[in-house]
């Protein structure tokens, strides 16, 4: 099976009623996604696009049997929301939303901590475009149609530079098992290290394209993490080579405020662990094209 | 989101932290008064910039009689000062803190940050106060101590004792620079702060622990449940361009180069940027106008844009997705009915519907160049600059 979804995920929408719930679950319902209803708090009873409503995740869970849920919930209820679905029984949340306060972020976090490992929900996100199993689910705001059905999985910090690779890629006639964004935000659900676990052992994927970019440890973790326990290769960009230090470039998570943070100290240590960099975003395609030339050999 | 010294050391007051007393001017003859109230014979004029090292870029003056501190406060006004952190265009005084003067004895290191890794609040502190956290890592890192706080018990007085002991403090301010600690840190929790700093903390002669000088930084996405810290919020230590475009939901930093971008979302944006790098041009902003590049924001961000003196060159990267490449082409001819560009304009859209997008734009009357990959686009904006 593909990572997180694939066609027989159950996912309910948080927010389901309001526009952007309702614009996106139309989208996702277009794409194929197994939509089967949605949570507004006072709403419960009522039909929206065909499909129940219901008050409280626990209700939607109960009746649906869902399993995955989507948040279109304003920032200041985000961290409610997540860890309603955590408490549900919800095993994998994608939050999009832009916004939610970094203190919201570590309380979702420790939050989720009373939960065992095989009881714990995934959260991927905030501040993300979402997941897609390309031909199976989408459980995310991306276009799904640039999104080839294959063996590469994606990880990206960016939401539109994971487009950009995908649309690369689908040039060359290459593929995609899963592409996950896991958010532009200093403190997120899923980190790179999270996913890259699970691409490891997903019987669909040959090898993994992680876009990072300036910011956090996160892509140095990954890279130490592939170092150790990866078979299959990995290909990396990291963006903001040319953004200055200690400023916000638009994703709350990309400023550099320590050593190794910044583009050009991540690729050096990227490297060391044994992974191929995309010297620019114009060849991540390119690039992931020639490793897999080299493992198919 | 950053605030003044002055702010930050209210806001610490506030928490039980001890300062030293003081209070802001905006004019000399006040600078004068507030000398005799705060009363002693030694007073410090601190001119209240967003920005650290104002004391080798002149910003600090000790002065003796209230006389000079009106004389110290009339030099300071209206100043723009350039430290190593606001960049060559500097940043100006318009507000001026009086402070009495404090016999210090030792100055300490305190700091207050989110640990991404650990995803806690960081405690840092040392015994070298006065100096830059990052000349003390690189210069004494042997004195520099660490307490990772757990968020959801909050800071422990044992974990704030360990510090105080760890900063060799004597036994009988212990409980006073414990205090102090657990101060900054309810401050830095119960605030939405991503960063307080203390430095230096001192112990004065007269066995006191006062926070000579502090900054804080808030969290940008909490500020709706901060109404007390957004108000303190002083645009004119901000980039009047940053200004234009926050108020306008852009994300935007100025910089140095001279090819402006418009391009939706933060990842491409950067990417864009280091492609214009590679290309052997450089930026002259980085500007996200959302994942969405809705037209509205396109028409704000081609204003932002040609506000810029600077820039020589425009290029325009949008990969559309749900939004599509006919309706962002719509937007940008929208745009350009609105606003006229005098310099040359390289337009690259990326995703749904390029190719209808792309006949939009060349069946309008707008003069542009187009491109078609990342790389194609950053090359032709700089040989748009050469010409």
């Amino acid at each position: 099976m593909s990572v997180l979804i694939d066609n027989k995920t159950k996912i309910i929408v948080q927010g389901f009623t309001g526009k952007m719930g309702t614009f996106h679950a139309e989208e996702m319902i277009k794409y194929g996604s197994n939509i089967v209803g949605g949570v507004t708090p006072g709403k419960g009873g009522t039909k929206h696009l065909n499909l129940p409503v219901f008050n409280t995740v626990k209700d939607a869970v109960k009746h649906t049997g869902a399993t995955a849920s989507i948040l279109f919930v304003p920032p200041a209820f985000a961290a409610d929301s997540a860890m309603e679905s955590a408490d549900a029984g919800i095993k994998i949340c994608v939050a999009i939303v832009d916004g939610i306060p970094s203190h919201d972020m570590i309380r979702i976090k420790r939050y989720m901590r009373r939960y065992t490992k095989s009881s714990k929900m995934t959260l991927v996100g905030p501040n993300c475009a979402g997941i897609i199993s390309p031909g199976k689910s989408m459980l995310g705001i991306m276009p799904g149609h640039i999104y080839k059905e294959g063996r590469v999985g994606i990880i990206s910090r960016s939401g539109t530079l994971g487009y950009e690779a995908a649309q690369q890629l689908k040039n060359l006639d290459i593929g995609i098992s899963t592409s996950v964004g896991i958010g532009g935000d200093p403190i997120n659900g899923s980190s790179f290290r999270d996913i890259i676990e699970k691409f490891e052992t997903d019987e669909e994927t040959d090898a993994v394209l992680m876009i990072g970019e300036i910011g956090g440890p996160q892509e140095v973790a990954a890279g130490e993490f592939a170092k150790v326990n990866m078979k299959k290769p990995v290909i990396a960009y990291i963006a903001g080579l040319t953004a200055p230090k200690g400023r916000v470039m638009g994703h709350a998570g990309a400023i550099v405020s320590a050593y190794g943070e910044s583009a050009i100290e991540k690729v050096e240590i990227l490297k060391e662990c044994g992974i191929t960099i995309s010297k620019n975003p114009s060849v991540m395609g390119d690039t992931v094209s020639s490793v897999l030339k080299k493992i198919n050999k | 989101m950053d605030i003044h010294e002055y702010q930050a050391k209210k806001i610490l007051s506030n928490f039980g932290v001890t300062i030293p007393r003081g209070g802001i001017v905006y004019s000399p003859e006040n600078a004068e008064n507030k000398a005799r109230e705060i009363g002693g014979s030694k007073w410090v004029v601190k001119a209240q910039i967003h920005s650290g090292a104002r004391g080798k870029a002149g910003g600090i003056i000790v002065c003796e009689t209230p006389l000079e501190v009106a004389q110290a406060t009339d030099k300071l006004l209206g100043k723009k000062l350039v430290t190593n952190q606001t960049g060559p265009q500097g940043k100006i005084v318009n507000r001026i803190y009086i402070e009495e003067a404090t016999e210090i004895e030792k100055e300490l290191y305190l700091g207050l940050v989110f640990d991404r890794s650990s995803e806690s609040i960081m405690v840092v502190a040392s015994t070298e106060g006065g100096m830059s956290v990052e000349e003390i890592s690189k210069e004494k890192p042997e004195t520099i101590i660490r307490s990772k706080i757990e968020v959801a018990v909050g800071m422990q007085n044992f974990q704030a004792r360990e510090l105080a002991f760890g900063l060799g403090i004597e036994p009988d301010l212990i409980r006073r620079a414990s205090d102090t600690i657990i101060g900054c840190y309810k401050a830095f929790s119960e605030l939405d702060a991503t960063m307080v700093e203390v430095n230096p903390l001192v112990i004065s002669k007269q066995k006191q622990i006062l926070a000579l000088d502090c900054k804080m930084s808030f969290d940008n996405n909490a500020m709706f449940r901060r109404s007390q810290v957004s108000e303190l919020r002083d645009k004119t230590q901000e980039d009047s361009k940053e200004i234009f475009a926050s108020d306008r939901g852009l994300n935007y930093v100025s910089l140095d180069g001279d090819i402006g971008n418009i391009i939706n979302g933060a990842g491409l944006a950067m990417a864009s940027m280091d492609m214009i790098k590679l290309a052997g041009g450089s930026p002259a902003n980085f500007l996200d106008v959302g994942g969405g590049a809705t037209p509205e924001k396109i028409v704000k961000a081609f204003k932002l844009i040609t506000m810029d003196e600077k820039v020589k060159v425009i290029l325009v990267n949008i990969f559309a997705g749900i939004n599509r490449c006919d309706w962002v082409a719509e937007g940008i001819v929208e745009a350009l009915k609105k606003i006229e560009i005098k310099v040359p304009l390289i337009i690259r859209l990326a995703g749904t519907n390029v190719e209808k997008g792309n006949k939009i734009l060349k069946d309008s009357k707008v003069n542009y160049i187009e491109a078609n990959t990342l790389e194609d686009a950053a090359n032709k904006a700089v040989a748009a600059l050469t010409k």
